[in-house]
């Protein structure tokens, strides 16, 4: 195509039941996405706790953009644009440390780690120059939610919690698995490329439907019960949240077998020190209510996926080139859970994951087949005349429904019908 | 420390046994590579780093004996799509140096190796240096270890499913 379609006429590419194959491979559009979407939504860029000290600082980014989140003097969250204001050299090269500031090496332009400009060398050449004209860039809105930085480079739309909407509340979810309620991101990012789109990643991510097939050579030797869950006698639910935001909701299925921490293929007896800290902090029944239910499996739009026990954060580099950074859970304060929950996710994900790497496998393989043709479509109709509400009003489907896609879709329309 | 005649005999065998496990992952012999290892073998491929924790950060493999035989077990359904159909594979192994011997320890071995995959995705060169304890086991060389550091672990890689 190569031609960004106009506002009316991404209808003509998404339909409640499908979509146009080149939303997935054409480079004008993905130019589109970073415009429309990256640069002007709400974006997962990185967790407090990934700068826990005054002046730590850790390299993250925005799409194609590098982005330095850094914890200044003060104590505050900043979002940085590695790039130096004079000539453009970034001013950052290591992915993490700590350090009140960044002296670009091309000039010795220095940039306090809030982003100010402090000094340039040889300033009389610069006789008048306002500095606070010259800081580094930034992204515009840096928003947290329960320890989780998101920035938005639009000055003005909706506030992350707005955003977030009924999403925040699986965020709630998990932080419960902390006896002290925090989430700690210290265990260090897999960084998995893949070839292809990013969006490919994003649907897969709540799409019950594939772990049967996608996975089943791992199901069959590990003597996983996680097959079961995506069966089709499956009580859990896909739901849509709305502004993009998806889950699949796995609490039935658990709640069935009744048993604290068997979400997690363990039990109480074998952690402990983990179930002793868990009553401490939440009384008995509510922390075997917490304990049964397991930690959510959800999407959140565009870019953070939260997966029971690790958390991928999705880089779209090019149309066809995208980074799946991946780390394991970690709960404040629940140091034989955090042990379990590093194996577990070592062994599943990254580069040579037992599970990932056939999701990826999968990724590459459709970005491939979307350039053949014919038939054009890529059909998302599974499970729509069975769609129905929950309690709250959100979209609800069985686990192998393609309710997720169809939300993500509605949603990306919205973004980029928006001028 | 080992007489120049015992210590060039070791060598000899010890480059051996690292062609030959070059050789059994280049060829996909699962079983017969798995057989290479002891029974308390760890298999590890850092991340972000050469001397990472791995019982603190991330690798993109930290296998222990078990996990060493699940991740076997996994290929040999066949159903393992990232290996279906199989990477194409050549191995050039190098710089072998005996590191350290004690007597009745393990030896601690190192080479560099450059790996040329060739997959459905794309051809990927793949370079590390490797580090192995080797022990005789029934008068045979097993692996009681062997860390793969990849030249740049630092960075997002692609899919590495078959065996480094």
């Amino acid at each position: 195509m190569n031609v960004v379609p106009r506002a009316s006429q991404w209808g003509e590419l998404i339909r409640s039941d499908r979509v146009h194959g080149s939303l997935y491979s054409d480079p004008a559009i993905f130019e589109a996405e970073l415009q429309n979407i990256w640069y002007r939504t709400w974006v997962y860029v990185g967790h407090e706790s990934e700068v826990p000290n005054a002046n730590d600082y850790v390299v993250k980014s925005i799409g194609p953009q590098s982005v330095i989140m850094t914890r200044d003097e003060q104590g505050n969250i900043n979002l940085l644009l590695n790039r130096c204001s004079h000539r453009g050299n970034q001013v950052c090269s290591y992915d993490k440390g700590n350090a009140r500031s960044f002296t670009c090496p091309f000039h010795s332009w220095t940039f306090a780690n809030d982003g100010r400009l402090v000094g340039y060398a040889f300033p009389d050449g610069y006789e008048g120059q306002d500095k606070s004209k010259l800081a580094l860039g930034r992204v515009t809105r840096v928003q947290s939610y329960r320890g989780f930085v998101f920035g938005s480079f639009a000055a003005e739309g909706p506030s992350l919690e707005e955003h977030l909407g009924g999403a925040a509340e699986t965020i709630d979810r998990l932080v419960r698995f902390s006896p002290e309620g925090e989430v700690e991101v210290t265990a260090g990012f897999l960084k998995h490329r893949v070839k292809a789109n990013w969006k490919f990643i994003l649907e897969n991510e709540c799409d019950g439907y594939h772990p049967a097939f996608v996975h089943s050579s791992i199901f069959g030797v590990a003597d996983s019960a996680i097959g079961k869950l995506y069966g089709g006698a499956s009580t859990a639910v896909t739901r849509d949240y709305g502004n993009g935001h998806t889950e699949i909701d796995l609490r039935p299925e658990f709640r069935k077998r009744d048993a604290p921490m068997s979400w997690f293929g363990t039990s109480e007896a074998r952690l402990p020190d983990y179930t002793a800290r868990m009553k401490a902090a939440y009384g008995d029944e509510k922390a075997r209510e917490i304990m049964i239910d397991g930690t959510p499996h959800v999407m959140i739009f565009p870019n953070l996926f939260i997966a029971e026990i690790q958390m991928f954060v999705i880089q779209p580099l090019a149309v066809d080139d995208s980074v799946q950074h991946v780390t394991a859970l970690q709960f404040k304060g629940a140091p034989d859970m955090n042990r379990r929950l590093r194996q577990q996710t070592m062994g599943s994900v990254g580069p040579a994951g037992l599970l990932l790497a056939d999701d990826s496998e999968m990724y590459e393989r459709c970005h491939r087949g979307v350039l053949a043709r014919n038939p054009e479509w890529i059909f998302l109709g599974r499970g729509e005349k069975r769609e129905r509400q929950d309690e709250l009003g959100f979209k609800v489907g069985h686990v192998t429904d393609e309710i997720p896609s169809r939300g993500i879709w509605r949603h990306y329309r919205s973004l980029m019908e928006a001028r | 420390m080992l007489s120049r005649e015992s210590s060039a005999t070791l060598m000899s065998a010890v480059t051996a046994f690292i062609y030959k496990e070059a050789r059994l992952q280049d060829e996909h012999q699962y079983e017969a590579w798995e057989a290479l290892w002891t029974d308390d073998g760890v298999y590890w491929v850092p991340a972000n780093g050469d001397d990472i924790d791995p019982e603190k950060e991330m690798s993109i493999i930290y296998d222990n004996r078990s996990r060493i035989s699940l991740r076997i077990k996994q290929l040999l359904t066949g159903k393992r799509h990232t290996q279906t159909p199989q990477s194409r594979l050549r191995r050039l192994v190098s710089n072998i140096e005996l590191l350290d011997q004690q007597p009745g320890g393990d030896i601690c071995v190192a080479s560099n190796s450059m790996v040329f995959e060739s997959s459905l995705r794309d051809d990927t060169v793949w370079a590390a240096r490797n580090e192995y304890r080797l022990r005789y086991v029934d008068g045979e060389l097993r692996m009681a270890y062997k860390k793969v550091i990849l030249v740049n672990n630092e960075k997002a890689l692609f899919t590495l499913s078959f065996l480094i």
